[in-house]
């Protein structure tokens, strides 16, 4: 009888799924609220809420984020944001903050 | 933590602990790290085939045998004269019950391997069925609450006791709500020369039935009333404690979990609650969690 070899995937390879369609509510930052502290991006169980410069267009465009959306951003200030592509939207990030700068908003699509 | 190790894309249950915990795990070894998994929410989750959430090495086999193939890719990078950190991440139901018996041997062959075992206590991948790690009283499908019960029947299994009785010179307890505590155990495991062994509380929002959002803090409750006392073993003897300054009583806990509701609404459940407050009691005497 032959015996198959396990089978092997590319790493990182659920990328390609994109969980944000789960969502029911998304987080909204409060980023003047916002003191840094990156709790939220250590407790995220997706990993998707990432430090970014608010003027990195490129990058918040590639998160999901709306035109409109970014140019309500702070100017050139680092922000912690989810990668809308990826948010399940599981509240954590809003539970966990302690300056309660992140509310959880229903989003309608 | 920009670049975190596991990806995302997993379909692990929205507001679940285990992912979280991966993270802090992976984040703490680096990228110089092979991991083994055993079946469970794990395995399922992060690895749907033809995708892997994993940046690192990943290799599943069965559920009972993610500790011996630990201890074959130890030993063969030993051979080769590679280093790597080899670590296994597995639930508690293959840890606690059906690994047991290849864990034991890994433990007593003195592997060079970092065991962690997030622990949601019951069989969550499967239906939510009780393991040995299933703490007194939390319902679950194969321990229901009702006339002639109370959930279930026995205290949860103590393993890093049984890691300790194995001479395994790095044991500890950590918890997802301690992420700088959870990083700094997995360091110090993999520093250690034999193998090592890390239990870690993982809230599971599916089994426990909790509100979106509270995994954390039903993690860090767990820990300031005493029922997961965050304690390490080196070498057998108790090191590190983390002190709980005023310990709170377990209902603050067990109130926000769909699986100990039974406790709060039926006439003998009060007993239950003292028992329950009894064993956080004796964790606290136990481990001098209070100063």
């Amino acid at each position: 009888m032959e015996i198959k070899a396990g089978r092997l995937v590319e790493p990182c390879s659920t990328r390609i799924t994109l969980t944000g369609a789960w969502r029911t509510f998304v987080p909204v930052v409060d980023h003047k609220k916002c003191i840094k502290c990156n709790l939220c991006e250590i407790y995220c169980p997706e990993g998707c809420i990432h430090q970014v410069q608010s003027n990195d267009v490129k990058t918040l465009r590639a998160y999901a984020y709306t035109p409109e959306q970014i140019a309500d951003l702070p100017k050139d200030e680092t922000v912690f944001i989810p990668d809308l592509n990826y948010c399940k939207g599981c509240s954590v990030c809003a539970h966990e903050c302690p300056r309660r700068a992140i509310e959880m908003v229903l989003e309608e699509k | 933590m920009e670049k975190s190790l596991l990806a995302p894309g997993h379909r692990a249950c929205a507001g679940c602990a285990m992912p979280t915990t991966i993270k802090l795990v992976l984040d703490a070894a680096g990228p110089n790290t092979i991991v083994v998994s055993p079946t469970g929410c794990l395995e399922v989750t992060t690895t749907p085939f033809p995708e892997s959430a994993w940046c690192v090495p990943w290799i599943h086999s069965l559920f009972e045998n993610a500790a011996a193939v630990a201890s074959g890719v130890e030993v063969m990078l030993k051979r080769r004269c590679k280093d790597a950190n080899v670590i296994v991440i597995g639930g508690d139901g293959s840890t606690l019950d059906i690994g047991m018996g290849s864990n034991s041997g890994m433990f007593e062959r003195g592997h060079k391997v970092l065991y962690v075992c997030y622990d949601n206590e019951a069989y969550m991948n499967t239906g939510v069925q009780r393991s040995g790690s299933t703490p007194f009283c939390a319902n679950t499908t194969t321990t229901p609450s009702g006339k002639i019960s109370l959930g279930n029947p026995r205290p949860k299994k103590d393993m890093p006791a049984i890691a300790v009785a194995h001479r395994v010179p790095y044991v500890a307890t950590a918890s997802v709500a301690y992420p700088v505590d959870l990083r700094r155990k997995v360091k110090k495991a993999l520093q250690v020369s034999g193998p090592s062994y890390i239990q870690v509380n993982a809230p599971c929002i599916t089994g426990w039935t909790f509100d979106a959002g509270t995994m954390v803090e039903i993690a860090r409750l767990a820990v300031e009333t005493g029922l997961w006392p965050l304690v390490e073993w080196e070498n057998g003897v108790v090191g590190q404690v983390k002190k709980v300054t005023r310990p709170k009583p377990v209902d603050e806990y067990l109130k926000l979990q769909g699986r100990y509701r039974h406790l709060f609404k039926m006439p003998d459940g009060g007993e239950m609650l003292k028992q329950i407050q009894a064993i956080a009691d004796a964790n606290i005497a136990k481990y001098r969690l209070v100063d």
